[in-house]
């Protein structure tokens, strides 16, 4: 009974993995054609609009420059991202970029790219103790002092302020939120009255921010450290978001940028996703060239509001 | 869950001890309840007004629709862990087909249940039919319909139909959740205590041989248990995606934890056999009012992971000790 139990479990598992290699196969079967350098994008999650503006920048500019590109998708697993980076270190590779799921646990599989010269381009976060040929990546810090401005200037540089944080422990969370903390500390007429997690998700922050504003009522201003968040205040706020109590995010989403211009989120500080993808590749093809390549490739943060969104929207 | 065990014991030398024992171990979880309102009604002012209630109302409701379809699935002696991965995908897959394939919004609010119900049968299949443990043709189904919610919307939030939002409005001053939740408590109060179908729950959870030897179709109990399961999972999902007038690529991811912990704390026993739709309601409301307090005291959210791990602990341990009560 047990055995053939656990056989039908293992027929079905395999299977299942048959039909979907099958598919991952097909799916893949667009690049054959291509006949340029293999580069392999090894992303952390695509579950994140930001990350999937990241890989449409990197596809684009890799179909420009004659690149075959290959992406594969960690799920925000370091174990899987460690197998991905090790099949791309096996094969015809010629050079990874790699947007780590964990800065530290990534490092043990790119030594071994880099032992390989492959030149390795880390983008968005950086790979810790690695010989990284370029990092690229967004100033999250800069970032947090940027939304801190823009939020005191909202509210006439004084008044209460409820802070929303990112997923703990997390270093988009630790840097905005510091970058944020420091920027409104400038400000002595502004109180950050609470600070708590919303992990990231508008659906919590909507329950957060509805908590939050029922022990502080008087609230006038939002800090959330990612659009989603921002978009969940400005649900639990209603019509007081954009007037009496103003929002601020951060990453700059389509979702995002479409609240900026409706007026009911104030301000985002933008990261510019597609343009971390595009440089990457932009590096990738540099490095395989030969060519020198700038250690660290800094991408600018964007304060938008509704006088710049225009520069912003797709 | 209460009323019987309250009314004194006749046995008079061991009386009070017995009594108190019961009392705590069979509502163990509504005394948690309200010890912990009371704690937060003199911790701070805002806790007990009429808007915070009903802000409560609004954001258990949820948990609660997903917490009352794996009470049938606990009560039968199963686990659904995909739970929050179904509510996802319903409601990605109604956002789809209102915005993508143009159906009109009603048509879309059914076909998100349909999925959820769809989802629900295969689960129930592979457990009944495929001989799968629950646990892992669950854990596949989360992983199946979390992908494939990533794979319909790209990674990208989609815009409801106007008539899923509307089931995250207000009708007049009520909110709808709150009317959702209450519809859903009854329908599946009233499946649970009042079927033929709610009784054989009970029976293929306490012993599912027994059931079947007494000629009970237990496979298509398994099925429906399932079935109802991923439709009110579906619902769930809906309702959360009404709530933001977009269904999210990463809704309701790890609610399925939160759905388990709520029938557990209600009562219910991972064994299977027991549990009932008020205690599972109480034991949601015990994690959305510990979430709540402590956003209201502001409390460090390094902390709040602590502090809930410890209320499922004390939940379970309560678990215990009624069984040790019960062979006594």
């Amino acid at each position: 009974m047990k055995s053939s139990s656990f056989r039908r479990i293992a027929a079905v598992t395999a299977t299942a993995a048959l039909i979907l290699a099958g598919t991952t196969a097909c799916g893949r079967g667009s690049g054959d054609e291509a006949s340029g350098p293999k580069v392999v994008l090894a992303i952390s999650t695509l579950n994140n609009p930001f990350f999937v503006e990241l890989r449409d920048g990197a596809q684009a500019a890799a179909d420009e420059a004659g690149v075959d590109l290959y992406i594969v998708d960690a799920q925000n697993d370091s174990a899987t991202q460690a197998n991905q980076l090790a099949t791309a270190a096996a094969g015809s590779t010629k050079a990874v970029i790699v947007n780590p799921v964990d800065s530290d646990a990534a490092s043990a599989s790119v030594g071994e790219l880099t032992a390989a010269n492959i030149p390795v381009i880390a983008v968005d976060r950086t790979v810790n103790d690695a010989k990284l040929t370029s990092l690229v990546a967004s100033d999250n810090v800069a970032g947090g002092k940027q939304a801190a401005d823009e939020l005191a200037a909202a509210m006439g540089e004084k008044g209460t302020v409820i802070s929303l944080q990112g997923v703990s422990g997390t270093s988009a969370s630790r840097d905005r939120g510091a970058g944020f903390d420091e920027g409104i500390a400038a400000y002595p007429e502004i109180t950050v009255v609470a600070e708590q997690t919303a992990n990231f998700d508008r659906a919590s922050a909507l329950d957060v921010t509805t908590n939050l504003l029922q022990a502080n009522p008087g609230v006038t201003g939002i800090f959330a450290e990612n659009d989603e968040m921002a978009l969940g205040a400005i649900q639990a706020l209603g019509a007081r978001a954009g007037s009496e109590v103003s929002v601020v995010g951060f990453d700059g989403t389509a979702d995002g940028l479409t609240a900026i211009s409706d007026g009911s989120l104030y301000a985002t500080v933008a990261q510019q996703p597609a343009e971390l993808g595009r440089l990457a590749i932009e590096l990738a093809v540099k490095a395989i060239a030969g060519d020198d390549v700038e250690a660290t490739v800094p991408v600018e943060v964007v304060a938008v509001t509704k006088t710049n969104v225009g520069d912003f929207s797709k | 869950m209460s009323t019987t065990t309250t009314t004194p014991s006749t046995e008079t030398p061991t009386r009070r001890s017995f009594d108190y024992k019961t009392f705590l171990a069979n509502n163990g979880a509504l005394v948690g309840l309200v010890v912990l309102c009371i704690a937060l009604v003199i911790a701070t002012p805002d806790f007990l007004t009429g808007q915070n209630l009903l802000n409560i109302g609004i954001q258990v409701s949820t948990v609660a629709v997903l917490a009352f379809g794996m009470t049938f699935v606990i009560v039968a002696g199963g686990i659904d862990l995909s739970v929050g991965a179904v509510a996802a995908l319903s409601a990605m897959a109604s956002g789809w087909f209102f915005v993508s394939a143009g159906l009109p919004g009603w048509m879309a609010l059914i076909g998100g249940l349909v999925v959820g119900l769809a989802a629900g049968v295969i689960n129930g299949a592979a457990n009944a039919y495929g001989k799968l443990p629950s646990f892992i043709a669950t854990l596949a189904m989360l992983s199946v319909a979390r992908g494939l919610t990533l794979v319909i919307s790209d990674g990208r939030p989609i815009k409801t139909a106007p008539e899923v939002s509307f089931l995250g409005g207000n009708i007049g001053p009520v909110p709808m959740p709150i009317v959702i939740l209450v519809l859903a408590a009854v329908v599946a109060s009233f499946i649970l205590n009042r079927t033929v179908l709610g009784r054989s729950m009970y029976a293929v959870g306490g012993n599912a041989e027994a059931a079947r030897l007494s000629g009970l179709p237990v496979k298509r109990i398994i099925v429906t248990v399932f079935a109802l399961a991923g439709l009110f999972a579906a619902l769930a999902g809906l309702l959360l995606a009404g709530r933001l007038d977009s269904a999210q690529p990463q809704a309701a991811a790890g609610y399925e934890l939160d759905a388990i912990a709520a029938v557990v704390i209600g009562g219910a026993s991972l064994s299977g056999g027991l549990g009932k739709i008020s205690g599972t309601f109480i034991g949601a409301l015990v994690l959305v009012v510990i979430r709540n307090g402590l956003n209201l005291l502001n409390v460090s959210s390094f902390w709040q992971q602590v502090v809930i791990g410890l209320v499922i602990a004390l939940a379970v341990g309560a678990d215990v000790l009624r069984r040790k009560t019960r062979n006594s």
